[in-house]
């Protein structure tokens, strides 16, 4: 009894130092979001309290300044539409590689294996040469191109290793019946792919949202494509010390991405197991 | 096989294959290939076209640039550091989620949070805690520690950036840990309890030898993405004061685009390619070595 007594005690002080380093990890967003509704005078005297009076304007005068709809908007559409991109051809490129094992295929299969040590640095000034040539700089095809390049590897890895298991009896059954390649690729084994779709989508989809380097150099001097990370670093540009404006745009820049995490937390963190681990 | 059949092979071939080979090849190999040519150039980005080959003074260049071999210094500093931490963090938070506590799966989904939001905002939301959040704690409760300034100085600096790192990272290798974990089979931890083995001796000599694929995987994480830090170090503390704090990518960064010195920037990153490649090859050979089967 005293030593079952002791074990559930224990497990409640575990619980407790727990919560503490809980909220240890969350003080920075308390920070945040506090001090995003105060003045600037207030700030500076006192950035732990919470706020006497609580200034809304912060938010809709940055909510102006960064354009937020327009910018929000624009990091959803190249999310989105990089993403997609990745999913259908690195399947389809994962596909024809595991079911056609050619001497090409085998190569190009190891040559997106190598490439994913290349880190972005050693890539991106060529790449702006590159990109300037082919007229991909300042549009979004291009940097969906560009998205659809530096993805592609880990995703046909990702695709190659659960097409490996996908058995071939059905497509041959269905190719008895008539179907086009194309028809049994579409029909039959995309449907099946479903699982490490969502990890490819997730880590893909994580990784454009929040990326800065890429966009800056791909689509810098395009006002008009600006996404999330590179309207926030150019707002503290021109803000400097202005921490009320410059906390309440953070807050506003970091819900979505918290809002969609939160939402979809299973499968972000599902997703996240299998890559990591097949990856 | 039949004209037609080798036809409907060839264009399978390029419809499938076709598509991704193009992207790959145009986004990441010719830039890459590219990159041994501009690296012993003289280049300024500008004229695109007037890259003059200067054969190997970029290479004698970086040999006798200072502040390239401090900021490799700092990064392999910041490595050691962070993976350390990062990963002895992770592990010791997924032991304690792997017991049957009440707020298990809240806690869970907090320790992971800071990890999907980016390094640049990241970055910002600490230069204001740093700076501001600090000094009103500092002010409140005296600690000598709050009271630091904490991007100001080198030494400080260092570990500014290596406290919001890690607190980005944990969460992550935690979920990596915590599905090993889960796989570690239950009779094995019970034979040793049975045994008269403690919790820490089972941990030791059950659960770590057998999550030993996790630690590698996360090893190998935390390694390459310390290695390549560059988000953070751009909105946390662009490198200052002066360039004590700069990290190799930044310092690439830096030479090409503020700099204006493209070609030498390119056979900087060239070298920070090499490495790259170098270390993650070591790790994965030095790791694999320790993994047993269940």
């Amino acid at each position: 009894m005293s030593r079952e007594r002791a074990a559930k005690l224990r497990l409640l002080g575990l619980e407790s130092g727990g919560i503490v380093l809980a909220l240890l990890f969350l003080s920075p967003f308390y920070f945040v979001l506090v001090n995003s509704v105060k003045s600037l005078g207030e700030i500076l005297v006192d950035a732990a309290s919470l706020p006497k009076t609580y200034l809304f304007s912060n938010y809709a005068k940055v909510w102006d300044v960064i354009r937020f709809p327009k910018v929000l908007l624009n990091s959803f559409a190249i999310t989105a539409a990089s993403v997609a991109c990745i999913v259908i051809i690195g399947s389809m490129t994962a596909y024809r590689l595991v079911r056609r094992p050619s001497l090409f295929n085998k190569m190009l299969f190891g040559c997106f294996i190598a490439s994913m040590t290349i880190p972005f640095q050693s890539i991106m000034l060529q790449l702006v040469r590159v990109t300037s040539l082919l007229e991909l700089r300042g549009n979004l095809p291009g940097i969906v191109v560009c998205y659809l390049g530096f993805g592609l590897a880990l995703s046909v890895v990702l695709f190659h290793g659960f097409i490996k298991g996908v058995p071939t009896e059905i497509e041959e059954a269905a190719v008895a019946d008539g179907c086009t390649p194309y028809g049994v690729f579409w029909k039959i084994v995309f449907p099946l792919l479903l699982p490490i779709a969502v990890t490819v989508v997730i880590l893909n989809a994580l990784w454009i949202w929040n990326d800065y380097l890429l966009p800056v150099l791909i689509i810098g001097s395009n006002k008009d494509l600006t996404t999330i990370p590179l309207a926030v670093t150019r707002f503290f540009g021109q803000y400097t010390k202005q921490w009320d404006l410059a906390l309440a745009g953070l807050a506003m820049s970091v819900a979505p991405i918290v809002a969609m995490f939160l939402l979809l937390q299973k499968y972000i963190v599902e997703g996240i197991t299998s890559g990591s681990i097949k990856g | 096989m039949s004209w037609r059949k080798r036809a409907s092979e060839w264009a399978q071939q390029w419809i499938f294959v076709g598509p991704g080979l193009a992207a790959f090849g145009l986004i990441v190999l010719v830039p890459f290939l590219l990159g041994f040519y501009y690296s012993f150039t003289e280049w300024n980005g500008l004229d695109m076209d007037k890259a003059v080959w200067i054969g190997f003074d970029n290479v004698e260049r970086i040999m006798n640039d200072e502040k390239f071999w401090k900021s490799f210094w700092f990064t392999i500093r910041f490595t050691a550091v962070t993976v350390a931490a990062a990963n002895a963090l992770a592990f010791g938070l997924a032991l304690l989620l792997t017991r049957p506590l009440k707020t298990r799966n809240a806690l869970r989904t907090i320790f992971f949070l800071p990890n999907v939001i980016g390094g640049i905002l990241l970055g910002f939301i600490w230069q204001f805690i740093f700076t501001k959040g600090f000094k009103t704690i500092g002010e409140r409760t005296g600690w000598p520690l709050f009271e630091l300034p904490w991007l100001g100085t080198p030494g400080t600096g260092f570990w500014g950036l290596v406290i919001v790192f890690v607190w980005q990272t944990a969460g992550y290798m935690m979920i990596i840990y915590i599905a090993a974990m889960v796989g570690v089979p239950k009779d094995l931890q019970e034979a040793a309890k049975i045994d008269g083995a403690g919790y820490w001796q089972t941990v030791r000599r059950v659960t770590l030898p057998l999550v030993m694929p996790a630690i590698t995987v996360c090893l190998f994480l935390t390694t390459s993405n310390a290695f390549k830090m560059f988000d953070l170090n751009l909105s946390l503390t662009k490198g200052g004061p002066g360039t004590s704090t700069q990290s190799l990518a930044y310092n690439i960064y830096a030479e090409a685009l503020v700099n204006n010195r493209y070609g030498l920037g390119t056979a900087k990153a060239m070298l920070f390619f090499l490495f790259v490649s170098v270390i993650a090859v070591t790790q994965v050979w030095l790791t694999k070595r320790k993994e047993v089967e269940a």
